[in-house]
């Protein structure tokens, strides 16, 4: 059993990374996750990871690239502005293959928009982000333990398909304080051989590159991402599910919504109404083979997506459900946090209209 | 090799036996040349990892037989300083034209340079972008024309050429700068030794060593190799002077 504390989500993210064997630590402060780098910089002289307060979120990112790409186990977290900025680097990190933690702490957008928390970084997330045909892996913690826990995961995923990773979480979860168990440290030991570490005599040199200049090289590079994009697909769909084994009503949200909508499930099976809760875990690969499974399902009236948006992710349960089921949403914006009792009532009136 | 047959020049071991892609009399050819000469003479081949840029050099690692990596548009030396954070131990060093560290990635390059980082620059300075058909660089010469400046750089407009070696041997942080040029066979040899300099400054861990390069580009200047020479002499070397603007005290070397 691990260590018990009681922490903020940004700073049990940065005790999560030291233990699970930080090597570099790139980033440029932005609230709400300026206390990861406050917490690192905090911790610094008891371990021997790097740390590098960047000139921008562009230089942090390809200090990723290079630190990545010469084996390290490397982590920037950043907000939505910061997160933009990083979308060049990222897809040469996917590109070249190298492996790259990386944490968005959202806060509501467009342009420097505002600093409450927000889930309007969806698109951006899941549908790839930078140019070019790929995708990182998108996690999406819904508590400081999950912070914690998808930061392990993460660096694992990360070396595993040798993919840039997402953890996808939001200001209020950055920020708000719970009991979180900690695991033991681990002792990394990375074993990568395709680093730039120096050309030794018993191999060809390594170089990491993201260029193809002829278009049969470019598009076989393409299809080797698309095959690790299946691998990925099939093997590392994550989800959650509440009380929706008899619902006839299922909520789809992720994050800090999804803890809302517990309650709005809550609220509701105490009135009578059948309503079950689905989280996806992974945002990208999203659960659509299991709310596929659902909408097959004589049993299920309609979904209902319920995100801290202008409705990003209920595109995909539509591409999920197929049109064989309703598919509502109810959303906010600007970092405002729906109530349960809001969304509660909203159901309502849709169920007595279907 | 022949009996009677004595080797007296070869390619460095440490340059690919690849056809090379740059144009005839270009300096990328003779820098790469250069810089694993000197990697082959240090003996640091296994140690060595370099970072090559957007610009004509992007296939740098075709021609270098060092592990590499290949950094976005600008942002070299923010890569360099990841891999050497790191990798302490190796030698480490990015490879940039002038649009690359002198426009696109001057915040990275500045801000390597002030932090320090131990890892050795060299700077090709072309005055034009070669790679994309011969625009405007941020070290075009006043008047000089380029397809983006077809009537010449208008400095009223565009401001004055910059000097990277002059500004970045301001910083404290910075151990070595020098600009070079390899026009002639004895520039060439003082490009080599400045070369050689900033790779054992790096491995006294002495801070930032800048080499840049006084080059050339016939194609985007549209001269023959020959008349790019003149051009040097005439014109770059007077506002780009080659000399030595810093360098680490003789108690640390
Ligand atoms: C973000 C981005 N913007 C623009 C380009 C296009 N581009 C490629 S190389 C280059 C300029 C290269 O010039 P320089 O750095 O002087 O190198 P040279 O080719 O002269 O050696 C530009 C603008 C790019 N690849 N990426
Ligand atoms: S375009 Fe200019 S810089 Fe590029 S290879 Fe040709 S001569 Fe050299």
């Amino acid at each position: 059993m691990g260590e018990l504390r009681l922490m903020k989500g940004n700073e049990a993210l940065g005790e999560a990374a030291i233990r699970a064997g930080l090597q570099g630590y790139f980033g440029y402060p932005i609230t709400p996750q300026s206390e990861v780098i406050e917490y690192l910089a905090q911790q610094e002289p008891k371990h021997n990871y790097v740390l590098i307060q960047a000139e921008s979120e562009l230089a942090a990112v390809n200090m990723m690239y290079g630190a990545g790409g010469a084996g390290a186990r490397v982590l920037t977290t950043t907000s939505s502005p910061g997160f933009s900025l990083m979308q060049e680097g990222i897809s040469y990190i996917a590109s070249a293959e190298i492996p790259c933690l990386f944490c968005n702490v959202v806060r509501g957008g467009p342009g420097l928009g505002t600093i409450q928390p927000s889930q309007s970084d969806y698109f951006q997330s899941t549908k790839g982000g930078g140019h070019g045909d790929y995708h990182t892996i998108v996690l999406a913690p819904n508590s400081v333990q999950e912070m914690v826990d998808f930061v392990y995961l993460g660096f694992e995923l990360a070396d595993k398909y040798r993919t840039p990773v997402t953890i996808l979480t939001d200001g209020a979860i950055g920020q708000m304080m719970e009991k979180v168990e900690l695991p033991d440290p681990i002792e990394y030991k990375p074993d990568k051989p395709w680093a730039t570490t120096g050309k030794t005599k018993d191999r060809e040199r390594n170089i990491l590159t993201s260029l193809y200049i002829q278009s049969e090289d470019m598009e076989k590079k393409n299809q080797v991402l698309q095959k690790k994009y299946d691998q990925i697909k099939k093997n590392e769909v994550r989800f959650d599910e509440y009380k929706i084994k008899d619902a006839d009503i299922i909520i789809v949200s992720f994050g800090l919504t999804s803890r809302v909508t517990r309650k709005t499930v809550d609220m509701g099976r105490k009135k009578g109404m059948k309503v079950g809760l689905f989280r996806p875990q992974t945002l990208w690969p999203f659960p659509w083979e299991k709310l596929e499974q659902y909408a097959e399902e004589d049993r299920i009236k309609f979904f209902i997506s319920v995100e801290m948006n202008a409705g990003q992710m209920v595109e995909d349960v539509k591409l999920a459900v197929c049109g064989k089921k309703p598919v509502h949403f109810y959303g906010r914006m600007g970092g405002i946090v729906p109530a349960h009792d809001e969304i509660y009532n909203h159901i309502q009136k849709l169920s007595e209209k279907e | 090799m022949k009996k009677g047959y004595k080797l007296i020049y070869q390619r460095p071991k440490t340059l690919t036996d690849t056809r090379i892609n740059y144009c005839p009399g270009c300096f990328h050819t003779t820098m790469h040349k250069l810089l694993m000469e000197v990697v082959d003479e240090m003996g640091i081949q296994e140690k060595t990892v370099g970072v090559c840029p957007v610009g004509c050099s992007v296939f740098a690692y075709n021609y270098m037989n060092v592990d590499m990596q290949e950094a976005a548009h600008g942002r070299a030396a923010a890569v360099a300083t990841g891999i050497k954070r790191m990798l302490p131990d190796r030698y480490v060093f990015s490879y940039q034209g002038d649009g690359d560290l002198a426009a696109i990635g001057t915040a990275e390059t500045l801000h390597a340079c002030n932090r320090g980082e131990n890892f050795t620059f060299i700077f090709i300075n072309n005055g034009i972008y070669g790679m994309t058909g011969g625009q405007m660089a941020p070290t075009t010469l006043e008047g000089q024309k380029t397809t983006t400046s077809p009537y010449g750089r208008d400095v009223e407009k565009i401001g004055m050429p910059l000097k990277m070696a002059e500004i970045v041997s301001q910083f404290d942080r910075v151990a070595y700068v020098e600009r070079v040029s390899c026009n002639t066979p004895a520039n060439s040899r003082k490009a080599k030794k400045a070369l050689r300099n900033a790779l054992e400054y790096q491995g006294k861990k002495l801070g930032t060593t800048f080499i840049e390069v006084a080059s050339n580009c016939p194609s985007g200047w549209k001269m023959t190799p020959e008349e790019s020479l003149k051009w040097l002499e005439d014109k770059v070397f007077p506002y780009y002077p080659l000399k030595v603007f810093k360098k680490p005290d003789k108690k640390e070397v």
